[in-house]
């Protein structure tokens, strides 16, 4: 497998300029100091937090966060970085999404000509997601969400995308659909694609991605093998053992508190109001990423 | 019966059916869980039997009652897409007062921080959104939920934490519930009989 990094991510960091009563005005960071890279061929899955940034990283990587967003840091895609004239070149061409919400396919328009104007490519798409032809002739109303998911996931991938983001794309299938979603996007990174892959069914996901990074309050907090994810010892990050006890099948334990939220940030560690293996190192400073056991962790005392 | 879908029909256009004569009850004290394929028509039952839309053929009782058309509904629905199910010009405060105005400890409960309350839906992650249907769904006047997909959306640890918040609401005021899921596991964990799509015609 050939090694190039086809994105790399470095130091991001975004924020919102929200407006207040009168003139009031407060910058809101949401993303900080975030790290990801990921290499032709390879699948890594973003999981974590829900509102820890992962689709307004798609997003920053994409050019579409709305006005009000400050941004910082670095995105190099192939090695230089992606500015708006080269986002404008290779968005919906190399780079492609899937987006998230339902709500970014024209209501009306019908789905197959949203897809791809190329009557064939539709066909091919609509075919390996076992979508029926005459589902092209539907307007987005008339589609199930599980539907409208797989048409999302074929408008993506009709292209030649290098690089795939993904952005939850299988709520709503069925396990045997979403697994024909996932084995689509293995096929593409065999090919040579670099695909991101948010989502919080970790479970579906380890059987196809590289690697997982998670994130928690706009922030990596661990990159680790899909291997690992066998057993809560092979885990770097408290967050990461407790999002693993809280899977349906591993307990459903669920870890008490919440992400702390932007605008509340606390010092140090953002996970320490919730980690049972807190001290009083970890309320100060930043936690730089460090290399344990072939993954990266942010936590003081991960081993 | 609590909830009852008698010989119930429905397509969105004349030449298919998607409900072709759907019978199912969901007794006092049950917690059902509905799986099948995706496209089946799930989504449909469930809008039908929360009373959003009409079907063409047979009836549904609540109670023994049809479901009231002007009062508040007593069964109250969660959607996998929870930003399909809020007005995009309303702030989260005025969506969640149209059903009714909980207390600060509620919405803690919730994980819902006070200052979303002022934000626009845009301005939320899609787990952040669906805990306020969540909140919503969860009126006092509430009887039954129908969660469909609710927690897809949502990290592990929050799925978790809404569900356990969400049993303990309905084993406390003696609510009904339909979960519409993928996940067989959750379906153990959550409900006291699975249902599949395929027995119901
Ligand atoms: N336009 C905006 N203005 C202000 N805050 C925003 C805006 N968009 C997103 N946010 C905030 O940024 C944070 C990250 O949002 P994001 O949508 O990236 O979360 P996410 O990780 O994708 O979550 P989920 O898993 O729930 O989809 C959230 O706390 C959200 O409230
Ligand atoms: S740095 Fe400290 S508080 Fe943070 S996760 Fe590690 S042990 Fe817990
Ligand atoms: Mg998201």
């Amino acid at each position: 497998m050939e090694n190039k990094i086809v994105l790399s991510v470095n130091g991001l960091s975004v924020a919102f300029k929200m407006y207040g009563k009168g003139f009031a005005r407060k910058e809101l960071r949401v993303i900080s100091n975030l790290n990801i890279n990921v290499r032709k061929g390879e699948i890594i899955a973003v999981a974590g937090s829900s509102g820890s940034g992962k689709s307004l990283l798609a997003h920053a990587i994409l050019g579409i966060l709305p006005g009000n967003a400050v941004v910082s840091g670095e995105i190099n895609y192939c090695g230089t970085p992606l500015t708006e004239p080269r986002l404008r070149k290779l968005r919906g061409k190399e780079i492609a999404l899937v987006p998230q919400s339902v709500e970014y396919l024209d209501p009306l328009m019908k789905v197959g000509k949203q897809v791809s104007a190329d009557k064939a490519a539709v066909k091919a798409a609509f075919e390996r997601y076992k979508l029926a032809d005459s589902a092209a002739n539907l307007f987005p109303f008339q589609l199930s969400g599980g539907m409208m998911r797989r048409v999302l996931c074929a408008t993506a991938v009709v292209g030649n995308a290098k690089l795939i983001i993904a952005d939850e794309p299988t709520p709503g299938m069925s396990k045997d659909l979403a697994g024909r979603a996932m084995k689509h996007f293995r096929d593409l990174a065999d090919a040579g694609a670099a695909v991101i892959l948010i989502t919080h069914d970790i479970d579906l996901a380890l059987g196809y991605a590289d690697r997982i990074a998670v994130f928690y309050a706009g922030t990596t907090v661990e990159t680790a093998l899909a291997s690992d994810f066998t057993d809560d010892s092979l885990l770097r990050h408290p967050y990461t053992k407790a999002l693993w006890r809280a899977m349906p099948g591993n307990g459903f334990r669920p870890t008490a508190g919440t992400q702390p939220y932007a605008g509340s940030l606390p010092e140090g560690c953002l996970f320490a109001p919730r980690c049972d293996k807190k001290t009083q190192e970890c309320t100060y400073g930043i936690i730089e990423p460090r290399e344990v056991r072939n993954g990266e962790v942010c936590c003081r005392y991960a081993s | 019966m609590l909830l009852e879908a008698k010989n119930i029909k429905f397509g969105y256009n004349k030449s298919r059916l998607i409900l072709n004569g759907v019978n199912f009850g969901i007794d006092y004290g049950e917690r059902v869980a509905l799986i099948g394929p995706s496209g089946c028509g799930k989504s449909t039952l469930s809008q039908i039997l929360a009373g959003y839309l009409k079907p063409q053929a047979g009836e549904v009782l609540f109670d023994s009652k049809p479901l009231p058309r002007k009062e508040f509904c007593p069964v109250q629905m969660v959607y996998q897409h929870p930003e399909k199910a809020v007005n995009p010009r309303w702030k989260l405060r005025s969506t969640l007062a149209e059903a009714w105005t909980p207390d600060a400890e509620f919405l803690d409960d919730m994980g819902i921080a006070p200052e979303w309350l002022d934000r626009y839906p845009a301005e939320l992650s899609g787990g952040e959104m669906q805990r306020f249907c969540v909140a919503r769904a969860l009126a006092p006047q509430t009887k039954f939920i129908i969660a469909d997909e609710m927690s897809t959306m949502l990290d592990v640890i929050t799925q978790a934490q809404i569900w356990e918040l969400m049993l303990r609401q309905i084993q406390q005021r003696n609510i009904g519930l339909l979960a519409v899921t993928h996940s067989m596991e959750l379906a153990e964990r959550v409900c006291t009989r699975i249902v599949r799509f395929e027995e119901l015609t």
